[in-house]
């Protein structure tokens, strides 16, 4: 029965073994797609390669699926996996800043480790004034820790638990809005751009 | 020719192999990827080295000084570090380079990689996760704040990209 680690079929040690390599899956997946590549997630913003909405959207409808499909089979319990609490201020206001972050640096934190990696200067830089944000952060949280708090949701909801619809009916539609966003992808990159982003 | 890289692949592609990653996640181990998470412990574990006090007073920063090693977002980290090079090696895409638009100069292009950078730390610190741990995990299992911070993502980089075109295109 999944989540493994919930039911104590391996202990701490493998379940690190299993962090290392799903994180060389996570890695090789982002590498593979271009997503180490500033120029082509700023390309996104300017409708001209939509690369990394189609990698995003593909991968979360994906595990959103195989999810849904483990728990349908009695595979998996859903009620034992983490969900992200929901904070409303917080999440609005720092959803803003990572989006600013992201058209002003070329990457997000996860993407700059790739871009770091292979040897991407602008993103070893990225990764460091990453760290330095965190570091201000930390350092100023006392002042920030209201707004950071703010419009707490108990009980960590989902958009179906919010809603109080089924999981599947939710479901059904990030499927149907991801396969529509595909089509409008291939199109404004047709309309805006000159082909995909290359090394 | 031996030399030239090779292109990227299908996004499509790419994003099937990140979905079963991140659903692998949460079979295993019951939560999904992370990045922003790890580098905040990296940077509470060397900012404990520079000022002790300063970090174990810290209510914030105290949280996060503990050890790497026996950390499962740290260890997935170092997984991302080998992918990305065993990914990039096969692709022959290891280059030491700066990635800017065709008119942006290096100088500009490197301030800016290393302010959005403190940028996008900040941000991801505030609303408890970045494009990994906030918008694809929290995407994937649908938590409500988390879908409505990845609106407000793509939201927030839209809306500066018109003041920013000369970095990009």
């Amino acid at each position: 029965m999944a989540p493994l680690a919930k039911f104590d079929l391996f202990g701490p040690e493998l379940g690190l073994v299993f962090a290392f390599m799903l994180g060389i899956g996570f890695g090789a997946a982002l590498e593979m797609g271009g997503l180490g590549n500033a120029r082509k997630l700023a390309a996104q913003f300017y409708f001209r390669d939509l690369t990394v909405f189609k990698v995003m959207f593909t991968g979360i409808v994906t595990a959103m699926v195989l999810m849904l499909l483990s728990a349908h089979l009695g595979w998996m319990d859903l009620s034992r996996l983490y969900i992200n609490p929901t904070y409303w201020w917080p999440q609005i206001v720092g959803g803003l800043v990572l989006g600013f972050g992201f058209i002003i640096g070329g990457y997000c934190p996860g993407t700059s480790v790739v871009a770091a990696t292979t040897g991407k200067i602008d993103g070893m830089l990225f990764l460091v004034g990453a760290m330095v944000g965190m570091a201000v952060f930390g350092l100023a949280f006392p002042l920030i820790e209201p707004l950071f708090m703010a419009g707490h949701m108990e009980g960590s909801p989902t958009v179906p638990s919010f809603l109080g619809v089924r999981p599947g009916l939710i479901a059904l539609v990030m499927v149907v809005v991801a396969l529509a966003g595909f089509v409008a992808a291939e199109w404004a990159e047709r309309r805006f751009g000159d082909g995909p982003v290359q090394p | 020719m031996s030399n030239v890289p090779k292109r990227y692949a299908n996004p499509y592609l790419s994003g099937l192999l990140l979905g079963v990653v991140l659903f692998g996640a949460f079979f295993i181990m019951g939560r999904g990827l992370g990045g922003s998470g790890a580098m905040m412990k990296v940077t509470a574990n060397a900012a404990h080295v520079v000022a002790p006090e300063a970090v174990e007073e810290s209510s914030y920063m105290g949280r996060y000084a503990s050890s790497l090693l026996e950390d499962w977002l740290f260890l997935e980290l170092v997984g991302v570090v080998v992918g990305a090079l065993l990914s990039g090696a096969i692709g022959r895409r290891l280059k030491l380079e700066v990635l800017k638009g065709p008119r942006a100069r290096t100088g500009m292009r490197l301030l800016l990689a290393f302010v959005g950078g403190g940028t996008m730390g900040f941000g991801a610190r505030l609303a408890r996760g970045c494009t990994s741990g906030m918008a694809l995990t929290g995407g994937a299992s649908l938590a409500l704040g988390s879908m409505v911070g990845m609106m407000f993502i793509f939201m927030g980089a839209y809306a500066l990209a018109y003041f920013l075109r000369r970095q990009w295109l």
